[in-house]
């Protein structure tokens, strides 16, 4: 009874509710980054090189004396570069999505580091910057403005999507692409529109860690979150309304497994609760693998006359 | 041919010289066409002829290597869909070019808005697609997502998106492939509609009776080159026929052989899809020694769950596979090599062969671990290449050697590839899924002579064909599949082409009629 | 400008490829340096020594080339059966978990017989954890790509969690390692005063291994096929699911048993950073070497000679030694469009 008492009280915490948006924010930045290119027919395995470079380019712009919304900026103008790199290869070269999106994030991650490297040579301990403040709201609703971004985005996406004919244009490249062509419309073009625009997402992702989550830049500081969201995207059907609920889901077990870990004061090592993240993942993968209905033509290259 | 209100025919559409190579081989040589308003132009020829290229060329999939293109008296660019989709020229593709998770509506309507509009008209766009349905008899659902359509309703959408850009030339590649007899004559009917309206129709075909029911001029192709053109009254089957193979034609005819023995039976057998529909309901079915049984029908009415049956892939729910007289209990593909069936599957490229590998790894694929091809897991590769070397010179498989990769040979010496692994071996049962399709009519012939020669050597063939000329050509007897289920055997003949026809668009109530005839 | 199928790659094409691209890459690395500051000549010199340059150079890249090889091996054969391996990262520190467990004084054998149970064990260990993924594609049709990538880090936490708790030496003055293995476990050196040790000969003996295997037997024939076309193997008859899951304890099989060499013959016992990404970096590896498995061996010791000397050259001058993993995954990327160009030629119009 104590365990349930407790969760209780846990959940109607304020403190608990702005710490799952909190945590949910680069998720939902994240998934409907992978979504926009999932839905666009590619796959962007480059999401965590994207996200790295995102932290790293946002936390340093600031700390060379930029604004944070330059940061911001700068965040996603790398992110939608990198893009342009994984679609460049992947939509008119037509390579391998998977490989590329993996070269891609090998490259992402190792500019940032060396970058931050070159940039600060002997820091041992990360130096920080003054990052974004919640916003003067009562509750949960004191968030950092990205976390508000974030939840526009949401809508802002899914009415892109479903209601502007870029949008259906944008999903017949990832359903059919020759009937895109068929009706006029530039299947390159628009592949290598949807991934930037997506990657400049994801990179907002990652500026999200340095500018509100964190006030510096750490390695290994995304650690897995690109991945997590590629999940995400399956769990949510390549919906944006349903990628929200699904990184908020997530955010909640995860917010809990922080508290569950302080409550039940080190009989578990804290590595399982850290591990949950990744294996809820895996379930949410293998619970819907079988009715997930994917993009028609996702990792599928498109070459024009091609016979 | 329709007249303009002045009794000129207006051109629409002018052709000058087109020449398109790929690689080395010529697939369209210096072809010119002229296209009148009101006018039906078929454009025949056999497969590989080179119309499908043609009409690509036009429609801007391709760039034509020569020659120009004339839409309504100005030069088309070449290389462009958006282009000749603005000169009102609308194509419908052999195989749709329709997105499945979609709406009919989102299908027709993609592409017609300029792209940064803040907000698509949906209602304005419903209407004029309804008005359009109606005018031409063209009946769709605007919401129906596109993978709940029947064959014939997609067809429809395929031409209402034409219509909705307001094409004036409208270019159908192969409409009635996938077509039972009745559908197709109501799409001709829609094409009268739409020349009446003034619109100009070229339609690309390889039968003859269709170009008799529905051209007003037919342009023969052969081998890339414009052999004729004729006013469709002024011509004949023979003449046509000649045209386009180039040579007189003489059909396969089987000879009748008294039946054998069952090597194949089915009794009651179900299979059900992953959402657990059925794919094939209660069929019933024997297939004996000496005999070719035909099933006909539309695809998509569960004649690839009737194939993989057979071939191993999928097992039966319900009811009894029985092979040679012996009860088959859990087949897998191996198991049915193992028992004497040879494969011949519907989609060569993706199920028969992998491209990558040579010739001799693919003749070898169904029995390497025979102690022929390897021993104690070592590949006896000498000894397949002699095997293969034997198969290429016994099924004419034209290729540089056993060591050429099969992506690089054409598609009637892969079916020879595939027939030569599968037929080498004197098979009881032969399974052959449209075997012929897409092939010219040299590999036609040769693919039906082996399947008859077989049958005369005591195999028993299944034919499972979309092409009702090929099953009335080879079959002795007919079953017609619909919605997974099959109709009692008809010997060849029993049934008229309609009475066919019907059974395929599931009119099963004239069934008595047809059993009661004999 | 389009791209057209080429009939068939000439060999000379195949190999002139990977050269290329290194070129092309390291072109590409010279701008970085050159943001830098430093003489760019004088670097890309100093990395030539620095991995090439002295016997201890030498073998220092052929010790670090040891667990790549293996590695590379690993993703080659699993992307060979199209089986996207992300997860070689995992699977090399479950070998290494596996060897420190076997090889830490539980079995007090002989080192003739210890040796090679420690490396079953961590072979062992490594499929196995790639079985996981390989049973969840085959069955529920779940991507492996981002199990295996999410699997990697499933396993740090593992193995974090022991080097903190059972699996914690009580001699490590309070820092989360193993205790070291037994002497008996311990492969033998092959050059004296070095840290070049046996698992070299392993890995190059298992690169000609799988090479015959691939095109000598029936299994390296049905692994190709399903490869290259999953469905047409299914209809020959060739047995797709065992053929999927047993590539799968192959692959998973040779990145374990480079996590085990590297216990067994190089640190002797299992820390967090036993590898820099070992895991990752055999992708390009068997990218670089277009999945052959002798090519490897090749791109193996290109990918080492850059991290080694790339450490002697960030020593040398101001240019961070991050420089290396740029350089490998520019390689990567510049070997794709090469690979590509192998198979198509460009075509104007």
């Amino acid at each position: 009874m104590d365990i349930v008492a407790s969760l209780l009280d846990i959940l109607v915490s304020a403190a608990f509710w702005t710490a799952v948006l909190r945590i949910a924010t680069p998720y939902v930045l994240g998934t409907l980054g992978e979504l926009i290119c999932e839905r666009a027919g590619v796959l962007n395995l480059g999401i965590e090189g994207i996200m790295t470079l995102g932290a790293m380019a946002g936390w340093m712009t600031v700390y060379q004396g930029g604004g944070l919304w330059a940061g911001v900026l700068a965040a996603a103008a790398c992110g939608a570069l990198l893009g342009l790199l994984h679609a460049a290869l992947t939509v008119p070269l037509g390579l391998s999505q998977h490989v590329t999106g993996i070269g891609v994030t090998l490259l992402g991650t190792s500019l940032s580091y060396f970058v931050y490297r070159l940039v600060l040579p002997q820091a041992s301990t990360p130096p920080t910057i003054v990052p974004f403040q919640p916003l003067p709201l009562p509750g949960a609703l004191a968030q950092t403005p990205l976390t508000y971004v974030a939840l526009a985005m949401v809508a802002a996406i899914a009415y892109v999507l479903y209601r502007t004919p870029v949008g259906l244009a944008v999903r017949m490249v990832g359903e059919n692409p020759a009937a895109a062509e068929a009706q006029g419309l530039n299947v390159t073009a628009l592949r290598i529109g949807a991934v930037m625009a997506g990657s400049a997402l994801m990179a907002l992702a990652g500026a999200f860690l340095t500018l509100s989550a964190f006030n510096a830049f750490f390695f290994n500081m995304v650690n897995g979150r690109g991945w997590i969201c590629i999940a995400l995207v399956v769990f949510a059907s390549w919906r944006p309304g349903k990628a929200l609920v699904g990184a908020l889901l997530f955010a909640v077990f995860d917010a809990l497994q922080l508290r569950l870990q302080q409550m039940t004061g080190g009989v578990l090592p804290y590595q399982v609760f850290l591990m949950m993240p990744y294996l809820l993942s895996i379930l949410a993968l293998v619970l819907v693998a079988r009715r997930a209905s994917y993009p028609r033509a996702l990792m599928i290259p498109y070459r024009k006359g091609e016979r | 041919m329709a007249l303009s209100a002045t009794g000129e025919p207006e051109v629409v559409l002018r052709l000058v010289g087109i020449t398109k190579r790929f690689g080395t081989l010529l697939a369209n040589d210096s072809v010119s066409l002229t296209l009148h308003a009101g006018e039906v132009l078929a454009l025949l020829g056999e497969n590989g002829a080179g119309k499908t290229t043609l009409m690509n060329i036009l429609f801007g999939h391709y760039v034509a290597d020569e020659g120009t293109i004339e839409a309504f008296g100005r030069p088309l660019p070449p290389g462009s869909p958006r282009a000749a989709l603005e000169a009102g020229i609308g194509m419908v593709h052999q195989h749709f070019t329709l997105a499945d998770n979609l709406s009919v509506l989102d299908n027709v309507t993609v592409g017609t808005e300029s792209l940064w509009r803040i907000r698509s008209d949906r209602r304005a766009a419903r209407a004029r697609l309804l008005e359009l349905a109606q005018r031409f008899g063209l009946e769709v659902r605007p919401d129906a997502v596109v993978a709940d359509l029947s064959v014939g309703e997609r067809q429809r959408v395929e031409i209402l998106k034409a219509l909705y850009r307001d094409a004036r030339i409208l270019i159908l590649d192969e409409p009635t492939a996938v077509l039972t007899p009745q559908e197709s004559a109501s799409l001709f009917d829609t094409l009268r509609r739409l020349t009446a309206d003034g619109l100009a129709v070229v339609f690309i075909s390889h039968k003859m009776n269709e170009v008799f029911a529905a051209s007003d001029t037919v342009a023969v192709l052969r081998a890339g080159k414009l052999v004729a053109t004729h006013a469709t009254s002024d011509t004949d089957r023979t003449r046509l026929a000649e045209l386009m193979v180039g040579r007189a034609v003489t059909p396969a005819a089987p000879q009748p052989l008294a039946a054998g023995e069952p090597v194949l039976e089915l009794s009651h057998v179900t299979v059900a899809s992953d959402h657990g529909r059925p794919l094939l309901d209660a069929v019933d079915l024997a297939v004996r020694r000496r005999q070719v049984i035909g099933i006909a029908g539309v695809s998509g009415n569960g004649q690839t769950a009737l194939a993989e049956l057979v071939s191993g892939l999928v097992h039966a729910e319900a009811g009894s596979v029985t092979l040679k007289g012996a009860p088959v209990e859990r087949a897998d593909p191996a198991a049915m090599i193992r028992l004497g069936v040879a494969r011949i599957p519907e989609d060569r490229h993706s199920a028969g062969l992998v491209g990558a590998m040579t010739v001799w790894e693919n003749l070898i694929a169904e029995r390497y671990r025979a102690p022929a091809f390897s021993r104690l897991g070592i590949l006896r590769r000498g000894a397949a290449r002699t095997y293969a070397r034997r198969v290429i010179a016994d099924f004419d498989v034209r290729c540089p050697g056993p060591e050429a990769r099969t992506q690089t040979l054409s598609g009637g010496n892969m079916q020879k590839l595939i027939l030569g692994r599968t037929l080498a071996h004197k098979p009881d049962l032969i399974l052959a899924s449209q075997p012929t399709r897409g092939l010219d009519i040299g590999a036609v012939s040769y693919v039906h002579g082996r399947l008859l020669e077989a049958r005369a050597a005591g195999a028993g063939v299944l034919l499972i064909s979309e092409d009702l000329d090929e099953i009335l050509a080879l079959a002795d007897s007919i079953a017609v599949i619909h919605r997974g289920r099959l109709t009692p055997l008809l010997p060849n003949g029993r049934a008229s082409i309609s009475q066919l026809g019907l059974l395929m668009a599931g009119h099963w109530d004239i069934l008595p009629e047809i059993l009661d005839a004999a | 400008m389009r791209l057209e199928p080429r009939a068939d790659s000439p060999l000379a094409l195949q190999v002139f490829a990977p050269v290329g691209a290194v070129v092309a890459a390291l072109a590409l690395c010279a701008a970085l340096v050159a943001w830098t500051g430093a003489p760019v000549l004088r670097a890309y010199g100093l990395l030539i020594e620095g991995a090439l340059g002295s016997r201890f150079a030498l073998t220092e890249t052929l010790t670090r080339a040891t667990p790549l090889i293996l590695t590379g091996l690993a993703v080659a054969v699993a992307f060979r059966a199209k089986l996207w391996n992300i997860g070689a990262e995992g699977q090399l520190y479950m070998g290494a978990l596996a060897a420190v467990v076997v090889g830490g004084g539980m079995l007090d054998l002989p080192a003739w017989l210890l040796i090679p149970l420690v490396l079953l064990a961590g072979m062992a260990a490594g499929g196995v954890t790639l079985l996981g993924p390989a049973v969840l594609k085959v069955r529920f049709g779940v991507d492996e790509v981002v199990t295996t990538l999410l699997l990697n880090f499933v396993v740090l936490l593992l193995v974090s969690m022991l080097l903190e708790g059972p699996l914690k030496d009580p001699m490590g003055m309070g820092w989360p390692q193993s205790a070291p293995v037994i002497a008996a476990a311990e492969l033998p050196k092959l050059v004296a005063r070095t840290r070049l040790h046996a698992g070299l000969a392993i890995a190059l003996g298992l690169a000609v291994l799988l090479w015959l295997m691939d095109t000598r037997t029936i299994w390296g024939y049905e692994n190709r096929a399903v490869g290259a076309n999953p469905r047409a193997a299914a209809f020959a008859g060739m047995p797709v699911t065992w053929i999927m899951l047993r590539t799968a304890l192959l692959s998973g099989g040779l990145a374990g048993l480079a996590g085990a060499a590297e216990v067994c013959g190089l640190k002797g016992y299992l820390t967090l950073d036993l590898s820099p990404g070992f895991g990752y970096s055999g992708i390009v590896v068997a990218m670089l070497a277009q999945l052959h498995p002798l090519g490897v061996v090749g791109a193996a010791l290109f990918i080492a000679a850059v991290f080694v000397g790339a450490d002697a050259m960030s020593r040398a001058m101001p240019v961070p030694n991050y420089i290396a993993d740029v350089m490998v995954a520019t390689s990567l990327l510049c070997m794709l469009v090469a690979g590509l160009l192998t198979r198509y030629r460009l075509r104007r119009g």
